[in-house]
């Protein structure tokens, strides 16, 4: 009941922010609420009960990846825009587009028959996460590795050729 | 006798005793939860007040001279006396400042600050909450101190407090990297996240700081860039950019930057305590656990004292040799002591060999980082040279 | 486990609640004169002039972004490490792999400058 409760509270604040980064004309304060949706998401996940999962979302998306858009926004030169309209010419066929995508996702997240597990999480949830990383997950593992070089040198690639 | 050797403990065991008298058992945790929350506030408080008076006497005694010694006795009630005078300094607000953002950067910087204590063990059983993911919940936290950074650079409407802001968060972003890794070697044995985990997997004098001592040095070093301390403290160098990011914030405002700031210090001290030389393990320690708390505090002196001493003797390192060293050495420094151990520690040797192997390597590995900078800072020298 | 990031919840507060108060503790006993000389941005004791954006090096951003490949790095060994005790030598092998790979990407990075700051 109070982790009912608690669910909504954190799903509002979250939401709530998310849309903000949308509705807010300054750039700058879009990252932040970003920033704090992403807070809210880890929020999400302790409920869940998965809480490494929660330490590395603020870990990567709040420390690094926030980090990583402010910095981007200074590269624009944004800041300040007041005179930037929030709604373009084509609003409409986006709100109808954006409609389809909720309501199919609607119909997804209700319609299928997830596969939940009402058992707590183990004891040794993060040693067997890793047990799964150099196990059945292996190739994923080392392919995130690449992936990971391969974001590197793209950006440093892109970075030189701006110079 | 019994009482004492357990001190903290059964106090806590007979203050929830005392509050299951009268209110029922989900009103009992959340008083207790919260009594410990204020109690690990006001440690924090009291801690860093004595803490900024044991640095300023100590570097004043470097300098040849006293240090504060009017307020109180041997000046210990000076931090009160320059709270105070903070708190009732007037505010100015910078025209054009981000009033939202402005006023949340120092709250930020304090929130993550005061979070940190949460998982720091104090002593047997003494900790805010033994989180099975303590290790990373530090460097989570930890990573918020950067968004208050550059919250305050740009809320203050300032070119330097934002160019100063961009260098902090870069030389925070830098030197996290090799701080995380070195974390990972005293995890990796250990098998836990957990910070009394850890704490334990070090009984029987096996203190990782003695095992690896490459992964301890590099630790301490990227914590000292982490609290933008010197010889790391471009950022607030008075002769450069006239202290940096907080340029304009006065009164409690910048008590608040600063009472962060050492409140790192003394939880990154904690957590190399923690992580490298057993916490609060020690002598006795099984049969008076409040003895964990003595121990603990001796070691998290001594590597405070440690921070103390790189402040009052090394001059600053320029930021181009700041970032080079934390990319060039630290990262790969990092990653070769965590394979190194990591192949060593499978080896089907008896522990001792094994232990003894892992600090041949570190050894090794010391003396060779040592090596290759001293022989590039030479090549560098012979170019200039041969340029002028 | 859930108590347990209550008690983080409940520290949250009383670490959110302090800092503000402090705040309002000096709003409410601190002298409040404004006057344009003394809200005017701090420059070296000279007025201000041109607007308050920096020429932004791409540099910052390049750092940043390898800050956060070697963050996820990090965050994939953290599972490794833990489960470390309880795997075989074959770990170890896909765990020197990952980290070379990336070494290579760093490497790379240093080789093409992007380490160095101007």
């Amino acid at each position: 009941m109070l982790l009912q409760a608690i669910f909504i509270l954190v799903s509002l604040a979250t939401l709530g922010a998310a849309l903000l980064v949308v509705l807010t004309r300054n750039l700058f304060h879009s990252a932040l609420f970003l920033a704090a949706s992403f807070f809210g998401v880890a929020a999400l996940y302790v409920l869940l009960e998965a809480e490494f999962l929660a330490v590395v979302q603020v870990l990567i998306y709040v420390g690094a990846i926030a980090t990583l858009i402010v910095f981007a926004i200074m590269l624009s030169r944004g800041g300040v825009q007041r005179g930037v309209p929030l709604f373009n010419a084509e609003w409409a066929i986006v709100a109808v587009g954006v409609a389809l995508l909720g309501g199919v996702l609607i119909v997804l997240l209700t319609q299928v028959a997830w596969p939940v597990s009402q058992a707590a999480p183990p004891a040794d949830l993060i040693a067997r996460l890793g047990q799964a990383f150099v196990g059945p997950y292996v190739i994923p593992f080392e392919v995130a590795s690449a992936l990971l070089v391969t974001a590197l040198i793209g950006a440093i690639l892109i970075a030189r050729e701006r110079e | 006798m019994g009482f004492v050797a357990d001190l903290f403990r059964n106090l806590g065991a007979a203050f929830v005793g005392w509050l299951s008298g009268f209110l029922p058992p989900w009103a009992v945790a959340l008083v207790n939860d919260v009594a410990v929350a204020l109690l690990l506030l006001t440690l924090a408080l009291l801690i860093v007040l004595y803490v900024i008076w044991f640095e300023r006497k100590a570097i004043a005694r470097v300098q040849d001279r006293l240090g504060p010694n009017r307020a109180g006795p041997a000046g210990l009630l000076q931090n009160l006396a320059d709270a105070m005078k903070l708190l009732i300094k007037e505010s100015i607000t910078p025209s054009g400042a981000d009033r939202w953002v402005y006023n949340l950067a120092p709250i930020l910087s304090v929130f993550a600050a005061i979070m940190l204590l949460a998982v720091v063990p104090f002593g047997a059983g003494l900790i805010g909450e033994d989180l099975n993911v303590g290790v990373l919940y530090i460097v989570a936290m930890g990573s918020l101190g950067s968004m208050a950074v550059l919250m305050a650079g740009w809320g203050s409407n300032n070119k330097y407090a934002l160019l100063g802001g961009f260098r902090v968060v870069a030389q925070l972003l830098s030197y996290e990297i090799p701080m995380v890794l070195a974390m990972l070697s005293p995890v990796l044995l250990a098998g836990t996240l957990s910070m009394q985990g850890v704490v334990a997997a070090q009984a029987g004098g096996r203190w990782f700081g003695v095992l690896m001592p490459a992964a301890f040095l590099i630790y301490l070093v990227s914590a000292v860039a982490e609290t933008g301390r010197s010889p790391f403290d471009l950022l607030e160098a008075e002769s450069e950019l006239v202290a940096g990011f907080h340029i304009e914030y006065s009164g409690m405002k910048f008590a608040w930057f600063y009472l962060a700031e050492f409140m790192n210090t003394f939880t990154l001290s904690a957590v190399a305590t923690t992580l490298f030389f057993g916490g609060w393990l020690g002598p006795f320690v099984d049969r008076a656990p409040v003895l964990g708390v003595v121990y603990f505090a001796i070691k998290v002196s001594i590597i405070y004292a440690l921070f103390t001493w790189f402040r009052a003797t090394l001059p600053r390192v320029r930021i181009d040799q700041l970032m080079a060293f934390a990319w060039k050495v630290l990262v790969p420094g990092a990653l070769a002591n965590l394979l190194l151990v990591a192949v060593l520690a499978k080896l089907p040797l008896p522990d001792l060999l094994n232990s003894l192997l892992i600090l041949a390597a570190n050894v090794a590995l010391i003396l060779t980082g040592l090596g290759m900078i001293g022989r590039s800072l030479r090549l560098q020298t012979q170019r200039r040279l041969a340029q002028g | 486990m859930l108590q347990s990031y209550a008690f983080i919840g409940i520290l949250a507060v009383v670490a959110f609640g302090f800092a503000v108060a402090g705040l309002i503790a000096a709003w409410l006993v601190s002298p409040k004169k404004p006057n344009p000389i003394k809200n005017d941005t701090y420059e070296c004791g000279i007025q201000t002039f041109g607007d308050t954006w920096v020429q932004f090096k791409a540099q910052y951003y390049l750092f940043a972004l390898i800050f956060v490949i070697f963050d996820v790095e990090a965050v994939f060994l953290f599972p490794w490490a833990v489960a470390y005790r309880q795997l075989g030598f074959y770990a170890v092998v896909e765990a020197i792999l990952f980290i070379l790979i990336l070494v290579g990407g760093l490497l790379y990075a240093w080789r093409k400058g992007a380490l160095d700051w101007q």
